[in-house]
């Protein structure tokens, strides 16, 4: 579905955050994408959906290379929902409308078939009582919550996180996850930047600890959580794991 | 002081036999108007493309867009009209240049489209200003949901940059009618003129200034009124300015 090979990236002429990253994402995988802050992952699912460009490599997505100048990269995106740290729901657009929007304007949909989905997304979030509200008059938690299911108003075929919640007060940290592993159950392909080492352990496939830009261990769940082989992914999840 | 106060001039009959002084004041009041709202279109008009220009990625467009404004705004507003309405017509082909002399109410539009083009670059530069404040995450979320960059200024970026600068945009409104006072220079009788003339033939100057001063006021105060009226109905619940 998702296939990474030796992508390269540069902020300006020397400083690179990612260095010959090559992983892949099968369909119906759940990959959690870890490590300390500045170590890429965000950049690395950001080049995912070409919100970041790269300088070296190629992505495929679903067939598709991303990294072509000929690739209709709208039309692209559109098949892969994302989810943000900061929810970017759209402040000036009532819950519902966030959700109606891009089916409207990019997938065409009628304003009813919009509007029917939408609802039953809502309901699925568990915030039908919120679809008239805007975003600000909604919690952290609920806020997420409305923007995955924007992303899913789309019929993705894959999902990105990133680091969905890492704004979060800890209460609100569940209400999300649990959205997430409903997902991860229903045979969804993510891709998910986060430290939360219980998501991980519970629904992921494969772990993958990144640090300066490199992908260090790309391992099944189990294995890396029994017997991590680099050091600095021992390190790491001791200092994440201890408390 | 030897002045003859006579605030019942108002009421007397003007030199041109066409009503009275008042009249002529209102017929300047109402081209000051309508100058004043042809020139405001033509800067929300310009200033809205090249505050997008000056947004966006593009090294060409951010180009473009510098140039405008510093060419528009580091020019006295008097130098610019002078320029448009005494040099251009020279420097064009002698029949262009005929035919622009030629143009019935040359002065109205001259004064329309030069104040516009002088307030546009002061409104591409706050429109530029209130894009660039969005958090860059609505871009991104904006993009990720497949919206081409079209799309995303319609109904994302701009909807919420504007509500942002409306404030300092209703003083950009209000120095376009107070800049069209400038026009007297090439000959367009507007508010400003009418109490020049009024002066000149009834030696009542105080009151004839203060007429107009009352009647610039009053303009201005409607416009502040009804943009406040604005700003409030375009309020987004919980969001910045709303509540």
């Amino acid at each position: 579905m998702i296939e990474i090979s030796h992508v390269n990236k540069w902020y300006g002429p020397s400083f690179q955050v990612l260095k010959d990253c090559t992983t892949r994402v099968a369909k119906g995988e759940v990959v959690v994408v870890c490590g300390p802050s500045g170590s890429g992952k965000s950049t690395l699912i950001k080049c995912v959906n070409a919100l970041e460009p790269f300088q070296e490599g190629q992505i495929i997505l679903d067939g598709i290379k991303v990294n072509d100048p000929k690739t209709d990269l709208p039309k692209l995106r559109a098949r892969v929902g994302m989810v943000f740290q900061h929810f970017e729901l759209f402040p000036h657009l009532r819950i519902i409308e966030n959700l109606c929007l891009a089916q409207e304007k990019v997938l065409g949909r009628s304003h009813d078939e919009a509007m029917a989905k939408g609802q039953k997304l809502l309901e699925r979030v568990g915030l039908t009582v919120h679809a008239n509200k805007y975003p600000a008059e909604l919690s952290g938690g609920q806020q997420q919550r409305v923007a995955i299911a924007r992303a899913l108003a789309m019929d993705p075929i894959a999902m990105l996180f990133d680091e969905p919640t890492s704004a979060l007060d800890p209460e609100m940290i569940s209400e999300v996850l649990d959205v997430m592993v409903d997902l991860a159950h229903e045979g969804m392909t993510m891709m998910v930047v986060t430290h939360e080492m219980g998501f991980a352990s519970k629904v992921a496939h494969r772990v993958i600890f990144m640090d300066k830009g490199e992908i260090v261990e790309d391992a099944l769940k189990t294995d890396f959580f029994g017997s991590p082989r680099s050091e600095r992914a021992q390190k790491f999840l001791s200092k994440i794991l201890s408390h | 002081m030897n002045y003859n106060w006579n605030w019942h001039i108002f009421f007397e009959p003007n030199p041109t036999g066409a009503g009275t002084y008042l009249d002529m004041l209102m017929s300047g009041l109402l081209l000051t108007i309508q100058t004043a709202l042809l020139a405001w279109v033509i800067a929300l008009f310009f200033g809205t493309i090249v505050g997008i220009l000056r947004s966006l990625p593009s090294r060409t467009a951010s180009w473009i867009g510098f140039g405008y404004v510093e060419f528009f705004r580091n020019m006295p507003l008097l130098v610019q009209l002078f320029l448009w309405f005494f040099v251009l017509p020279e420097l064009l082909p002698r029949g262009a240049g005929l035919w622009l002399k030629q143009i019935p109410n040359a002065p109205f539009w001259t004064a329309a489209i030069g104040v516009g083009l002088f307030m546009s670059a002061r409104v591409a530069v706050q429109l530029a200003a209130g894009i660039a404040s969005l958090p860059r995450g609505q871009k991104n979320a904006a993009t990720a949901l497949g919206l081409t960059t079209a799309q995303g200024y319609r109904y994302v970026l701009l909807p919420i940059a504007f509500r942002i600068i409306l404030p300092p945009l209703t003083s950009e409104f209000l120095n376009t009618i107070k800049n069209t006072s400038v026009a007297i220079t090439i000959g367009l009788i507007e508010l400003t003129g009418q109490a020049r003339a009024m002066q000149e033939f009834s030696f009542q100057v105080f009151e004839a200034f203060t007429a107009a001063t009352v009647m610039y006021l009053a303009i201005n105060i409607v416009v502040v009124t009804g943009m406040r009226f604005l700003e409030r109905s375009l309020a987004i619940p919980g969001y910045i300015t709303g509540k």
